[in-house]
Order: C-alpha cells, then structure tokens, then sequence
C-alpha cells in the first residue's frame, strides 16, 4: 500500500512541503498590507543608493529600519526583481503595485521558505516519539511537521498580509536544533546572523547566552547538577565572542567606518513610537491600557474626574503616537524595560542553576518570548509567533506542553484576525483557522490519549466563546448603529480577550516550569 | 461580463434569479410578464433552482435589501455582495456536496489510511473547485445538482432503492443536465426489478419506485401542478422545443451566453474543423444523425446493465453514458464535462492511473474558458497539486498494468489475434507522460503566446481537439471494462 505509509522514507514531508507551497502559490491575489510596499521601497532603496544613504533615505515614510543584513537580502533581490518590472525600483513609485511586482515579491516569500523547510526537517529529526506507531499519520514526527509548516500564523502573515517571517524563522528553528545535537558553534553562528537580520529576536537572546554559558562554556557540572566552576574553559567562550564579534563586524562594520551608528540605532529603536500599535497587541499593556479606559469612563460617569483633563485622543485611533494614561500612570520605556527584565529573570535563573539540556533551553526560550511580548514596547501582535512556533517542538513530546500549547496557539492565532479586515479574506482566514485549530487539537489529543485529558473544561470553555466573539466582531457589529460611534469597539474586545488568554498561558507556563525545576531538586 | 451593461454576464443571472423569485408570486416565475421580461436571464433551470434562489433572496434580504430589490437591482455588484454570492456556493457544498464524497469514500472497502487519501483526492478535483469557486462569471452551483446526483449513488450502493432513486429525481429537478446520468440509473434499477422476476418482488420494486420518483417530481413541481399552461411553459423554458424536439434534447445547457460552442471537445466540432458539416448537411438531419449515433454508444452499456446490474458496472455506466452524451450531443457546453468527471471520481480508487488520466484531461479541456476568466494561476496549482496527491496516495505509475487496468478479462479474449506485449505497462505511463507534457505545452502556450492573425481562435481549438482524442479513447475505454466486466467476476468466483 502507498509510498505514504513508508515510514522510513520523507515522501510524506515532500507532500506536506509541496502542498502547503501550493496553497501559498493560491494566496498570490489576495490582499496585502502597507508591508507589501515596505518591502517594495526597501528594494528600490537598495538597489538605487550607495550604502552610506540607505539608512538616511526618507522619501517613503516607511523607512528602513531592520538591521544591515535584511538590506543586503533587499539588495540581492532587487538585481532579480528588474527582470519582472524595473519600475518597482524606482523610489519615487510609492505604492506601485503591478502584478508583475505582486508576483515577484509574493514568489521571492514562497522561495525564501525552502530554508523554512529545510529546517523544520531538522527539527524533526530532532524529536523523537516516546513509542513509535504504526500509522504514519500518528507519529510525532509527522504532526510536528504539519503544525510547523501548516502554521496558520505563519501563512496569513507571510502570504496575505506579506512579510519575510518564514525564512528568519527557518533560521531560528535551525539554530535551535544545531543547539538541540550539540553542535553549539553552528547555533551561535546562526543566530547571531538571523539577529542582523531582524533585531525583534533579541527578546530571545538571554535564552541563548546564558544556555551557550552554562552548557557549552562550562564544560562540565557537578553531580547534583550545580554549575563547576572549574570546568570552565576559555577557549569556548573566545570562540562564541569571535562569532558575534565577526558577524557583528560583517555586518555593522561599514557603518561604523562611516560613523553612521548611532543614525543606523535610531532606526532600529524608534522609541518615539506610543507604547501599543494602531491595534493593541494582546499583552499585559492592552489589559493595563483597557483598566486605564474603563477606570475613565466610570470616572467621567460618577464624576471623580475632571473632563477638560482627559485627553481626546483614542488609544486605538489607527495612528502611532505617545499618549498618556488618564487614571493609572503613564509607561514609559524605561518602565516597560525593567519589567520585561523581571519577567524574564526567573526562567533565566532556572536555566542557569539547573539546567536540563535542550529541553529547558526551549522553555526558556518560549518563556523569554512569551515575557517579552507581555511587556514589551510598541509590541506588534506578530510577535507571539516567537512564542508559538518554538513551542510546538515542545508540544509533541509531553501531554502539559501539549495542553498549554493548544491555549496559546488558539488566542494567539485569533488574535491575528484583525491584521486581515477585507470582506474577501473573511472566509480564507476562517477556514484555515478552523482546519489547523481542529487539526491541533484533534492530532495532540490523539497524540497523548494515554495522559489525563489536555485541557481544563474551563479552558475549553474560554476557547469555545472564541466562535461567539468573531462572529461578533465581525457579522453583528458592522451591521449595528454603533459602528460609526464606537468603531474600535472590536479591535478592543478581541485584544483584551486574546490578552487574558496569554496571560493564563504565561502564568501557566511559569507555574509548569518552575515546579517542575522544584519536584526534580525534592527528587534528588 | 462584470460591468459592462446591458447584460453584465452570468454573475448576474444568478442575483437576477433571487430577485425573480423573491419579488414574484410563484405563478409568474417562467412566464414572461412585464415585471419578468424572460429574454433578461429568463429562469430556465428546473423548479429546484428556483426554490434555492428563492432561499438566497431571503438570506439576502435579511443582509441588504438593495440585493434584490426588483428592477432597481439590474448589475448591482459589490464587495460584500460577491462575498455573499460565494459563500451560498460554498454553503451548498459544504451541505450537500461534500458529505456525500466523504459518507462515500468512508462506504468503500479499503484500508482507513486510504480512505482518506480517496477523498482528499476527490475534493481536490480541479474542475469542480474553479468552476464552482473560481468561474467568478457563473456560479454554477455544479455542487448541489452532482451532490444530489452522488447520494443517489451511495444510497444505490446500500442498496436504498427507493431513496436513491428521490435523490436522483432531487437532482434531475435541480438542474436538467443531469438527464446524461437518467438512462444509467434507469438500466440499473430496471435490472435489479427483472433480477427479482417479473412476476412477483420486481413487479413489487418496481412499483415502487415509479411511486417514488412520481411523488418526488409531484412534490417538487406542486406549485406548478394547478395548470396545465404552467408545465408546459416551464418545460418549454427548460427544453427550448420550438426549435425543434431533437435540438431540445440535445441543449445541455441555455445558449445565450455561449459563444463557445464551437470549441468544444466534442466530435462535431472537432470534425467541423476538418469538414464543415454545416455546408454538407442540414441542420435537421445532423440533429437526427447526432441523436442516432448518441443513442448507439449507448447502447450497449444499457443493454448490459440491465441485463447484468452490478454496482460496479453501474458506475461505470455513469461514466460512459455521460461521456457518450458529451461527445455525441450536439450543442454542448464544455462544463458538461464534469457531469462525466464526478463518475469518474467515485472509480479513483479502483482504476487509480486512468481515472487521474481522465480527469486531468476535464480539467485541460476547460482551459479556454478558465482563461478568460483570469483562473491561470488557480488552474496551475490545482491541477499540479491534484496530480501530487494522487501520485503520493496511489502511486499511480506504478499501478499501468494490464492488470491494475482492469483490461484482463479483454486481453484474454484476445489472445488468439494479438499477443499482448511485455512492455505494456512502460508503454501506457510514456503515453501518459507525452499527453501531459503535450497538455503542459498547451496550457502554456495558451496563456503565454499571442495566435498568429490568420488563426485568432487557434489554441482554444487545438485544446478542444487534443482533449476529443482523449475522450474518444477515454470512451472506448470505459466500455471496453464495462462490457468485458462480468466475466471477470465469474472468474473470481470460480477462482
């Protein structure tokens, strides 16, 4: 019967691979965002200016502000985009979409994949089954795979809204299976590459250090698991410094060499941006910021607050800017840093004092993320895919991880509905939520049948009024009178609700990781 | 046709439909009044489309009045109102269509594993999705009349005669195309009646079921039961007979919007291309020479199922009948094709390599009209997808031999005039690579290369004649396995 049972064979990872590369060559028409021209500007800055403009070019307002590596991509794509449509590389087209430049730069997504792929194939083979079953549709394996490149995150992102996120994560997932068999070079090496590439996974970065440090620069640890001081060897850590210093080197050198550093820093950190984005990601701010508004409106109502001191503003209004908190007090920065510092100190911590290879690297790595997309500034809501695509290696492997994991996927992904507001995306962005969600769901329940069941009634409850408020948000509300009073009204409701929903998963994580540090220790 | 007055295109047709039936008392539906002006997009789909448009009009009323409201509707287009026109699509083939493919593969019996891959396969088939889903001009609505047509088979295969027989007449009343399955499904169950005898359970079954499909055609067209006038004017909407009884039977499909009728893949139009039959024959004649013919290729299926009704041969009868009256009718839309793919589908799992051959083949067939539409793209990635899945769940080329052919029980009675050669199976997957590397080439060329000015019409013409040779050997095929199919079973048996 069928290649499709050989277990022994990828035929089935062909499959999946060609198929989902199908299904992104199908959403080449559909909508795409102000990314799309972005990217578009990028290209014709790239290929227009000498390196000492690109990081001063402002003719666009989308300027350019990822790190020096991601405008080399630019610049290597654009000698390949002339060939589809010159015009697309003329800076002054603002907003110049011919289907020729739809299709090239829609294709260059798909095409950059291929490392995506490639990685998500090493993953694989990095994670092993606690049994091995005989149906090929059963195996970790095969559902890893499937909820890594079926990601629905992932597609609506990169293949409707348009942005560059499969191949850096290829790149990240790489990393973190080179760390996973031990080959800690070549993970250092790459993710200081994919950091010059798109500084956001910095907010992973102490995860890396401080497990590169414990595991690698410590040769050895003591019995009872406690770091050996002794054992630590200089030459390794000489080697990883020479890493990041030569990728560094590579890539902000030249920049440096033309003094244009702290220009190139300013447009990678643009702080003078407000504290949550047009839409508020769903974390500890949007919950912070909604308190803030409801606290308000009773204020004005009881008349505790003066009303020719609340500012007119709306926190939601569709454009970036700082603002002040009216009843509880205003975040700045700073306030957002050192929070974000605290959250991450306890996983950090356990990293360090008791580490347990690369499965507690990959919860300190999901918890980092998931700490910083809590409290992070100007936090964009594509940010929980940090959390969520490292976190499936881990949901295959124990039934706990498998029943957070479902929570966490679920809010997050839903959570990116707001990003795709065209009536002809409704359907495609409902249907593939429902595939992957019933696939998660009714691939790890099988998965893990043997456990107690993964989620709590009261979790499945949360999830379940999901359905409730999309159709809500999107059916009821529109066609109400309140539309044009109250328009942010469902934006508000899906981040607040999304919010509690990560919040439970990061408390939860919290709980599962650090107890499971104490029952060890109580165990030896 | 989108935007461009007095008739916007197809799209159309359907909102007109929802706003016929929802403004107008049921009385005044086919007839042609100053409030229906008939030659707008006159309703001419069997009372079941009506009912269904009648149904959309009231969910569309619910959303924007504006949809349908009468006269002042004529072209309305709108994001929203696409958006609503596609979800009804969709909405009747996530409730008829697909659980009718999904409850009959899971009827099959085959392994869990392949199941799955057999229906996977048949919901990825590229004809029925881009013109049900992607042919933006034409919501055909190909999914509910097939759908109904494919639980009629499955309740046949439980052996649910008389359900299955209300199902077929649900489909026939939905869409008039489906009289291309009638004479299968009449053969089969006349068969089954004269297996039982004559003289006492047949007579019985047979009662019945005349009972059942009178009920269910009286149930349908009860409204239109209090006149005579009434059934008359909806069969001559359905059935334009003042152009002639045999032109009535031959239309597949209203003709007001086709102007491709010349390029189908049908043997008059590819011989016209050769011969021009108009100038050699009068039109009266080839309507009787094409109803002849059409009614010989049949023949001999018929005949063998009802003497011999198997499931198996059934649906084989499907496909032949249907592919007989598509390649010998006279003016037939290139649609029609997939009243003979969907068949085709049900016998995936038995003859994995030709069916995929086959419905390959539909889908290239219907590249002219994809075309205009702007479906390159979808029709590329479907098609390549639909080619992958079935090549990864049955391994198709492995799978050439005369055996897994089915073409045994023919080759044995041959034996005696050709000796059937070795390389058999090589040479049947080379054909199968030259048809599909040729229908690449096509494909391309269509899209890519303007037509020299002497031959404007040249690629939609080759593409309609390379798909006839398909069919004609499709044809020859399918009744070669069906009329050589129950000595097979008798060997099995024996065996």
């Amino acid at each position: 019967s069928g290649r499709v049972m050989a277990a022994g064979g990828w035929s089935w990872f062909r499959a999946l691979a060609l198929g989902v590369s199908f299904l992104k060559c199908l959403l080449i028409p559909t909508y795409h965002s102000t990314d799309f021209e972005v990217h578009r500007n990028w290209l014709a800055i790239t290929h227009n200016l000498p390196l000492s403009q690109w990081y001063y070019e402002a003719t666009s307002e989308w300027t350019l502000d990822y790190p020096p590596f991601f405008a080399w991509f630019e610049y290597a794509l654009s000698h390949i985009a002339k060939y589809f449509d010159p015009k697309m590389l003329v800076t002054e087209n603002l907003n110049y979409t011919s289907p020729a430049t739809v299709f090239f730069q829609r294709f260059s997504v798909i095409f950059t994949d291929v490392l995506f792929i490639y990685a998500v194939r090493e993953c694989c083979r990095c994670v092993n089954g606690k049994r091995a079953a005989k149906d090929i549709l059963e195996k970790p394996t095969f559902i890893l795979a499937v909820l890594l490149l079926w990601n629905f995150g992932l597609l609506i992102v990169d293949h409707i809204h348009f942005q560059y996120n499969g191949f850096l994560f290829g790149m990240m997932l790489l990393s973190v299976t080179r760390l996973c068999q031990k080959r800690y070079l070549e993970g250092a090496f790459l993710f200081a590459v994919l950091l010059h590439f798109k500084h956001i996974y910095v907010y992973v970065a102490p995860a890396y250090g401080i497990y590169l440090l414990r595991s690698y620069c410590f040769t050895a640890s003591n019995a009872d698991g406690s770091v050996k001081w002794r054992s630590f060897s200089f030459l390794r850590i000489t080697l990883l410094g020479l890493i990041v210093c030569l990728v560094s080197a590579l890539s902000l050198g030249p920049f440096i060499v033309l003094g244009q550093l702290p220009q190139v820093i300013s447009r990678l950190f643009p702080f003078k941006r407000g504290l949550c984005h047009a839409y508020w990601a769903p974390n500890f701010w949007a919950l912070y910021s909604a308190m803030d508004k409801a606290l308000t409106v009773v204020g004005l109502k009881y008349n505790f607050l003066d009303p020719t001191k609340v500012p007119k503003a709306s926190m939601t209004g569709g454009l970036v800017q700082e603002f002040q908190h009216t009843v509880l007090p205003s975040v700045t920065p700073l306030a957002t840093l050192i929070c974000t510092f605290i959250s991450i100190l306890p996983s950090v911590f356990c990293l360090w004092f008791k580490p347990q290879g690369p499965r507690g690297f990959l919860q300190c790595l999901v918890l980092c993320a998931l700490s910083s997309f809590m409290f992070g500034w100007h936090v964009h809501e594509k940010a929980i895919l940090l959390a969520i695509l490292p976190f499936s290696l881990l949901s295959v492997q124990r039934a706990k991880d498998a029943g957070i994991y479902l929570i966490l996927t679920t809010t997050g992904h839903f959570s990116l509905f707001p990003l795709l507001f065209t009536a002809p995306e409704l359907p495609i962005k409902v249907l593939l939520m429902l595939l992957f969600s019933v696939y998660s769901f009714s691939s790890l329940k099988s998965l893990h049948r043997r456990e107690r069941p993964l989620l709590h009634w009261l979790e499945t409850v949360y999830l379940i009024h999901l359905v409730p408020l999309e159709v809500f948000c999107e059916i009821v509300f529109p066609l109400t009178p309140w539309k044009l009073q109250f328009p942010f009204v469902p934006l508000l409701l899906t981040s607040v609700y999304c919010a509690l929903g990560i919040t439970y998963v990061w408390l939860k994580l919290y709980v599962s990781v650090l107890s499971e540090r104490s029952v060890r220790q109580k165990a030896e | 046709g989108a935007g461009k007055p007095p008739m916007y295109g197809d799209y159309e047709a359907q909102r007109h439909w929802q706003e016929v039936t929802y403004n107008l008392p049921i009385k005044q539906w086919y007839f042609n009044t100053s409030d229906n002006n008939l030659l707008y997009w006159g309703l001419d789909y069997p009372p079941l489309t009506a009912y269904h448009s009648f149904l959309c009009a009231y969910v569309a009323k619910l959303i924007n009045p504006d949809w349908i409201a009468l006269h002042t509707s004529r072209g309305y287009e709108s994001q929203s109102h696409k958006l609503f026109m596609r979800t009804t699509v969709f909405v009747a083939d996530l409730l008829i269509y697909i659980p009718a493919v999904i409850l009959y593969c899971h009827s099959l019996k085959e392994t869990s594993t392949k199941k799955k891959a057999s229906a996977l396969c048949i919901l990825l088939y590229p004809g029925l999705i881009l013109i049900d889903h992607g042919h933006f001009q034409y919501p055909f609505f190909f999914c509910m009349s097939l759908g109904f047509a494919l639980w009629g088979v499955l309740c046949l295969s439980y052996d649910w005669d008389l359900l299955g027989s209300v199902a077929f007449c649900l489909a026939l009343n939905y869409k008039q195309m489906e009289l291309y399955h009638s004479l299968p499904f009449f053969c089969y169950l006349l068969g089954k009646c004269f297996k039982k005898g004559l003289k006492g359970k047949g007579l019985l079954l047979l009662t019945k079921l005349a009972g059942a499909v009178l009920a269910s055609f009286a149930v349908c067209w009860l409204p239109f039961c209090t006149d005579v006038e009434q059934i008359m004017q909806v069969l001559r909407r359905l059935f334009p007979i003042d152009r002639g009884l045999f032109e009535a039977c031959m239309f597949s499909s209203p003709p007001p919007c086709c102007k491709c009728s010349d390029k189908v893949a049908n043997i008059w139009c590819s011989l016209s291309v050769l011969i021009k039959i108009k100038n050699v024959v009068s039109p009266q004649t080839q309507l009787k020479l094409s109803f002849a013919v059409t009614f010989l290729s049949l023949l001999p299926t018929c005949i063998k199922l009802t003497v011999q009704p198997s499931l198996r041969g059934f649906k084989l009868a499907l496909v032949s009948g249907a592919l007989s009256f598509f390649l010998f009718s006279f003016q037939v839309h290139e649609k029609s094709i997939l009243l003979v793919s969907v068949p085709v589908c049900l016998i995936l799992n038995e003859i994995p390599f030709m069916a995929t051959w086959f419905l390959l083949v539909s889908t290239f067939s219907m590249l002219p009209l994809l075309l205009k539409d702007g479906l390159l793209l979808a029709y590329a990635v479907t098609t390549l997808a639909f080619l992958s899945t079935c090549e990864a769940s049955f391994a198709i080329f492995d799978k050439t031999s005369v055996k897994d052919l089915q073409l045994k029980p023919f080759s044995v009675s041959l034996r005696g005039f050709v000796s059937w050669f070795k390389p058999f199976p090589r040479v049947v997957r080379n054909l199968f690579l030259l048809s599909v590397t040729l229908m690449g080439a096509l494909s391309v060329m269509s899209a890519a290369v303007h037509p020299p000015h002497k031959f404007p019409d040249l690629f939609p013409i080759l593409v309609s004649s390379v798909s006839c040779l398909h069919f004609l050997f499709f044809w020859v095929y399918f009744n070669v396995i069906m009329l050589w199919d129950s000595n097979s079973r008798n060997q099995k048996k024996a065996s």
